[in-house]
């Protein structure tokens, strides 16, 4: 067992920037790190080219992931993460451009950005961490808070109701779906591995802990706590098509929720165009 | 002798072609009056050269997918009005502290607000000076006839190379809209100016490091160099920082490398002042008017003369000042409610008159009305 463990950490070693100062902005037990660990060794696994691969994030908690990775990276403006990635796929479509995004930065101030990538379907894979509420600015409510949870800003309750961004983007155009929790590292990363390989547009939602804010103004205990009732209330697509609505209340439906291979992708349909006006075709 | 390229080219177009002759091969927009024929010239033209045009969402996405672009290794422009400029100015600043290069064209019509869709103005100039939050150092150009937005867009890509900067055209909706014969240049004609590129291999590679004239050398995503670019003040080597010995000398050079060399920037014409008792002091379509009421005054023995800023920002403190040494006063024509003004007044001295001409109604300024301010003023 030690042996496994050595070589996983070397593998996350590798894949972190040797000139970026750490420790980290995270709070210890933060499930971003899960998420971090789950796509170095996805990316591993694959083989890719480090110069191949450019990671694009926000602002938020959560977006401070691609500064830690050894790759081409893009710490953006607040909800803008995925209109810089478009120009970066469109510019260098063999370049792997994967968006790290949290609740707030893909779903409030970057929804538009969100809902317009997924309906081009351009091949960039988003990570998306779920943590119900604002971290980086200190717990306020998020488009995916709950109805009746408390944040800084909800704090009699949440009256508004949630996004489901899996829904969101399928319904928008996404070619590949998918949730998953911090809890269930190994389908984490084989999701995320399909996503990067899947071409299109692939979203992979992950639940994971804000025990700093989310947790603690929710009454939902420490990580340990938050990451088992990730368990407790992840049900497996194919069980949860045997249940009611009211059986799924407060339930993650996790796995594959969606997949298109037929869809055209956006920088391969332009790249159409472009090969017949270079060769002198005539315009409509 | 073959014979020059002559076309008929409306200035929007004008703009497009001055900037596929400057290597731009990537355009991101949404369509907005009188701004819209750059994105439609620029989704025609741009396939036909392997270059990409993109219809973004709003145009906040717009200038995001310029500089995602332009830090992927690809010439990047976008074009706009008021409206659209004031969404794009957060990121306009992300620009300016990640020393992205990319051009943006204002073509600009009244406001605020949605203001006058289909109307002339030139409200927007000190937008493009001070339009996005924080300390920073700005790049403007104002062409005022079709032909000079040829020479202007092409110079607004090699500002933007040199300096590792966002530079806006403040370009507007008559000459956005107008249509003249021009010649354009031939290739090789105008001097292309590319971004410097690292030679150092990747581990000694310093993404922002300090050079002499303060502009460091950029990589291209993918080129092997792997560094990070974020918008959060940052020390040369692109990561965040709240160190006053980082802070201090990257904001520095955010300003020190364009205002150590604003001879390479500034331009301006020069037109009948020699002798010159009076200035007009103009830009964009004020100062074609501007060049046409002197001419006429000069007829009836006028001593008045033009002086023409095609380099709004950073402002031509020195050469305006030398210029007017000997006049007696100027007249500052503008579409607005005095913005450019404000910047004479600052340079000039507090005894040398000053007369305003100020029109903001969505017209433009005649040279008769130019005439009659002279008149005023003798
Ligand atoms: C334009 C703009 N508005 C607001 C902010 C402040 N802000 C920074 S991060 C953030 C929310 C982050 O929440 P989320 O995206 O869910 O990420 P998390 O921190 O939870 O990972 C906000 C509102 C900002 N940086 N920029
Ligand atoms: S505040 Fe929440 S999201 Fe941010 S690092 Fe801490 S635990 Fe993670």
């Amino acid at each position: 067992m030690p042996v496994v463990e050595k070589q996983r950490s070397d593998v996350i070693l590798q894949y972190l920037r040797p000139k970026k100062k750490f420790p980290s902005v995270w709070c210890p037990g933060c499930g971003n790190g899960i998420v971090m660990g789950a796509l170095i060794r996805a990316i591993d696994k694959l083989g890719y080219k480090r110069d191949e691969v450019c990671c694009v994030s926000g602002i938020g908690c959560t977006s401070r992931m691609p500064v830690y990775l050894d790759f081409n990276s893009l710490h953006t403006a607040h909800g803008r993460a995925l209109a810089f990635a478009t120009g970066v796929k469109f510019a260098q479509p063999n370049m792997k451009v994967i968006v790290i995004t949290g609740d707030g930065d893909a779903l409030a101030i970057g929804g538009n950005h969100f809902i317009h990538a997924c309906r081009r379907n351009i091949d960039i894979t988003t990570i998306l961490i779920n943590n119900f509420i604002y971290g980086m600015t200190g717990g306020q409510g998020s488009p995916t808070t709950p109805a009746g949870a408390f944040s800084t800003t909800t704090p009699y309750g949440n009256v508004e109701k949630q996004f489901d961004p899996c829904g969101l983007a399928q319904a928008a155009g996404a070619s590949f779906v998918g949730r998953s929790t911090v809890f269930h590292t190994p389908q984490m990363e084989k999701m995320i591995m399909a996503a990067l390989e899947h071409k299109g547009f692939s979203l992979v939602e992950v639940i994971a802990n804000c025990h700093t804010y989310y947790g603690r103004l929710n009454k939902q205990g420490d990580p340990v706590a938050m990451v088992n009732s990730f368990k407790e209330n992840a049900v497996m697509l194919g069980k949860a098509q045997t249940m009611t609505p009211d059986q799924l209340k407060g339930k993650y439906v996790i796995g594959t929720l969606h997949e298109n291979k037929e869809a055209t992708e956006f920088c391969d349909e332009y790249q159409k165009v472009v090969d017949v006006r270079m060769a002198g075709g005539k315009a409509r | 002798m073959p014979t020059p390229k002559r076309k008929l080219l409306q200035g929007n177009i004008a703009c497009v072609q001055g900037a596929l002759y400057a290597g731009m091969r990537f355009f991101a927009g949404y369509p907005i009056t009188p701004s819209t024929e750059l994105a439609e010239g620029s989704s025609r033209e741009l396939p036909k050269i392997g270059g990409r045009f993109i219809q973004m969402e709003d145009e906040i996405a717009s200038i995001a997918a310029v500089i995602g672009a332009s830090v992927s290794g690809l010439k990047s422009m976008t074009a706009t009005s008021g409206p659209g400029y004031s969404l794009m100015v957060e990121l306009i600043g992300y620009a300016y502290i990640t020393e992205t290069p990319c051009v943006i064209v204002n073509v600009q019509r009244g406001g605020p607000s949605t203001g006058l869709p289909t109307k002339v103005s030139q409200s927007d100039t000190m937008q493009a000076r001070w339009g996005t939050h924080g300390d920073y150092t700005a790049i403007a150009v104002a062409p005022s006839t079709v032909a000079d937005t040829v020479t202007e867009t092409i110079r607004a890509f090699n500002l933007a190379e040199r300096f590792r900067t966002p530079v806006t055209v403040l370009l507007d909706e008559v000459i956005g809209h107008s249509r003249e014969l021009i010649t354009l240049p031939e290739p090789g004609e105008v001097k292309i100016y590319n971004r410097v590129k690292p030679t150092v291999p990747p581990e000694q590679f310093v993404p922002f490091v300090m050079t002499p004239n303060g502009v460091s050398p950029m990589a291209s995503y993918g080129e092997g160099y792997r560094y990070n670019v974020t918008g959060l003040t940052h020390d040369t080597m692109g990561f965040s920082t709240n160190r006053a010995d980082e802070i201090f000398p990257k904001l520095d050079k955010l300003r020190n490398k364009i205002m150590n060399y604003t001879d390479e920037i500034t331009k301006i014409r020069v037109e009948m002042m020699d002798d010159a008792e009076i200035a007009f002091i103009a830009y964009g379509s004020v100062a074609r008017a501007s060049l046409q009421a002197a001419t006429l005054a000069r007829q009836a023995g006028v001593k008045v003369g033009v002086i023409q800023l095609y380099t709004i920002w950073p402002f031509p403190d020195k050469e305006i000042q030398q210029l007017t040494e000997r006049c007696k006063a100027v007249i500052v024509g503008e579409l607005n409610m005095g913005q450019i003004v404000t910047e004479i007044r600052r340079i000039l001295p507090r005894e040398l008159p000053i007369h305003t001409m100020q029109r903001y109604d969505g017209d433009i300024l005649t040279p008769m009305q130019l005439l009659e301010k002279l008149q005023e003023v003798l």
